[in-house]
């Protein structure tokens, strides 16, 4: 058998357990929930800001400071339901497998150890990547259709959001390598929100112009790239939007958005390839 | 040679699991591993099939370092304690072992290795829907998708009746036929001498005895049965019998029976291990 065909029946074995245990079920459940009330908030929304009379409606656009603002919050639930689908496609790959006994009888076929891998994170990562992009896409045909808004950039931001849950998928089936399901699944949730709070403390170093808070958020952004593609997909949604609007974006929910560097989406990508390069070598040596 | 290891030494940290045994399986050959727990069989095994990577030593399959993918790719392994995913029919498992086994024998080869298990009618059956002793048959068949030349069997009878081992020990003699090599690990003494055409027992890591079951049996003596009852010649052996019966009724006695005593393999294990139950 071929690696790409053992990748593929690896998938869609990972896919068939993810069904069992109602993983998309759950996260199905979750994503209507949140796509209703999202809709129904930003009807009212838009139509509450109709009595909103700005001092001057050429400079501040009522419509795009909704649907940003609305839209910029969607994706933060994006992105943690992306994190929740990418954890759960990757929880106990290895070591909770292995202690159930469940792996051994894949690992000793010849498609080795680094396959296996390979495809549980390309399933994962798929599955996540695809999933964001789809509920954004929603979420943003809500956001157009209730309130006629879209945002500056509309590929960018998805590909941001795909790519902050691939890292994550990453990070979670490294974790995997060395804990128990329980554990992973905590450990990573821990790490998600480490980010998300570095994330915080950038955007407070900002406005107290703080050298340690900008030192932490650069490490930060190293360790977690999650989060600085999450800020960098923020941006790119209002980063053509000019005048008082812009600015009022930019003191909002908006304040944490940052440019994406040259280098962002290159290190991301690479640190996707490294974690899991991490994770097919201490798989590799570890005994089962 | 099917299986060769040679100093295989494994510590876990402090713990020596084994301390340095050289092991061979021929081909065709079916050998039995035997041990109390803890002894170090089924890292053995693990480690034939790449689960465990040795601390020194090393071990070769078919000719290919144990673990590679030459390696991985002539063996069938059942592990002693394995689970399946339970939403699986046995023919869904068979089929995804096919596929990452490389096996073109499709519904043939399926039909065929459940029929070697008993479970061709369980073949639609759910694993979760299995009983233990039927879930075990499956791993059986399991590990032999693809036809592998060497089969790794971590105490496969450990959770049937005995029709049940009845079936395995019938298939390991069939496996033995058709020129299937196999390293068999089991606490059933009974069994492993009825099917092993050899027998290698582990002690606290180490290989303390191996040889043919018969072999591995020793002398005990002589038992003449005469008029007083039953006389017993520690240490006799078979060709002395003559000469003791000639002494016997030159003596005047009237002899009415002989019987060579030999130690079981159930005893020559007990010595080995020295009574440890694990």
């Amino acid at each position: 058998m071929t690696d790409a065909g053992a990748v593929a029946t690896i998938i869609g074995y990972a896919l068939r357990e993810s069904v069992r245990r109602r993983v998309f079920l759950v996260v199905l459940v979750l994503t209507v929930g949140f796509l209703a009330l999202y809709g129904v908030g930003t009807y009212f929304a838009f139509r509450d800001v109709q009595s909103f009379v700005p001092p001057d409606e050429n400079v501040l656009d009522p419509t795009a400071f909704t649907g940003a603002t609305l839209f910029g919050l969607a994706m933060f639930a994006i992105l943690f339901l992306g994190s929740v689908v990418a954890i759960f496609l990757t929880l106990g790959v290895v070591r909770g497998d292995a202690e159930a006994g469940l792996l051994q009888p894949i690992v000793v076929r010849p498609i080795g150890r680094r396959t296996i891998l390979i495809a549980r994170l390309a399933g994962a990562a798929a599955v996540a990547a695809g999933y964001v992009v789809a509920v954004y896409l929603l979420a943003l045909a809500i956001t157009a259709a209730v309130g006629g808004w879209v945002p500056d950039h509309v590929v960018g931001p998805a590909l941001g959001l795909a790519l902050a849950v691939t890292t994550i998928a990453a990070i979670s089936l490294l974790a995997s390598v060395f804990m128990s399901a329980t554990a992973q699944g905590i450990a990573v949730f821990m790490v998600f929100g480490t980010g998300l709070i570095a994330g915080l403390l950038s955007e407070i170093g900002r406005a107290l112009d703080s050298d340690p808070l900008h030192t932490i958020a650069r490490v930060a952004t190293w360790l977690f790239p999650f989060d600085a593609l999450y800020q960098a997909s923020l941006h790119a949604l209002i980063s053509d939007t000019s005048g008082l609007t812009g600015v009022v974006l930019q003191l909002g929910p908006f304040g944490g958005s940052e440019a994406a560097g040259p280098l962002l989406v290159l290190w991301a990508i690479a640190y996707a390839i490294l974690i899991a390069g991490g994770a097919a070598l201490a798989f590799s040596r570890q005994d089962l | 040679m099917a299986i060769v290891a040679r100093d295989v030494l494994k510590r876990y940290g402090d713990t020596a699991a084994l301390g340095g045994v050289s092991l061979e399986v021929g081909d065709g050959e079916l050998v039995g591993l035997l041990g109390p727990n803890g002894a170090g069989k089924s890292t053995l095994t693990k480690i034939a099939c790449g689960l465990v990577r040795p601390t020194s030593g090393g071990v070769e399959v078919g000719g290919y370092p144990a673990g590679s993918r030459r390696a991985r790719a002539d063996l069938g392994y059942l592990a002693e304690l394995f689970r399946f995913p339970g939403w699986m029919t046995a023919e869904e498992l068979l089929v995804l072992h096919q596929r990452l086994a490389g096996s073109g024998g499709g519904s043939g080869e399926r039909t065929e290795l459940l029929e070697l298990v008993g479970l061709v009618d369980a073949a639609s059956r759910r694993v979760e829907e299995m009983s233990k002793g039927m879930q075990q048959r499956l791993g059986i068949a399991q590990a032999l998708v693809g036809g592998p030349r060497l089969l790794l069997l971590d105490e496969p009878t450990s959770a049937l009746d005995p029709a049940g081992r009845g079936i395995v020990r019938n298939l390991l003699a069939e496996l033995r036929n058709r020129g299937h090599s196999v390293l068999l690990n089991s606490h059933l003494l009974s069994e492993v001498e009825r099917v092993c055409d050899r027998v290698a027992i582990l002690n606290e890591g180490r290989l303390v005895t191996q040889g043919r079951p018969e072999e591995l049996a020793k002398p005990r003596g002589v038992e003449i049965e005469v008029d007083g009852g039953t006389r017993l010649y520690e240490g006799a052996t078979r060709e002395e019998v003559p000469r003791i019966v000639a002494e016997l009724v030159a003596a005047g006695e009237r002899v009415y029976g002989a019987r060579v005593l030999a130690s079981t393999l159930e005893e020559t294990y007990l010595e080995a291990v020295q009574g440890r139950t694990g």
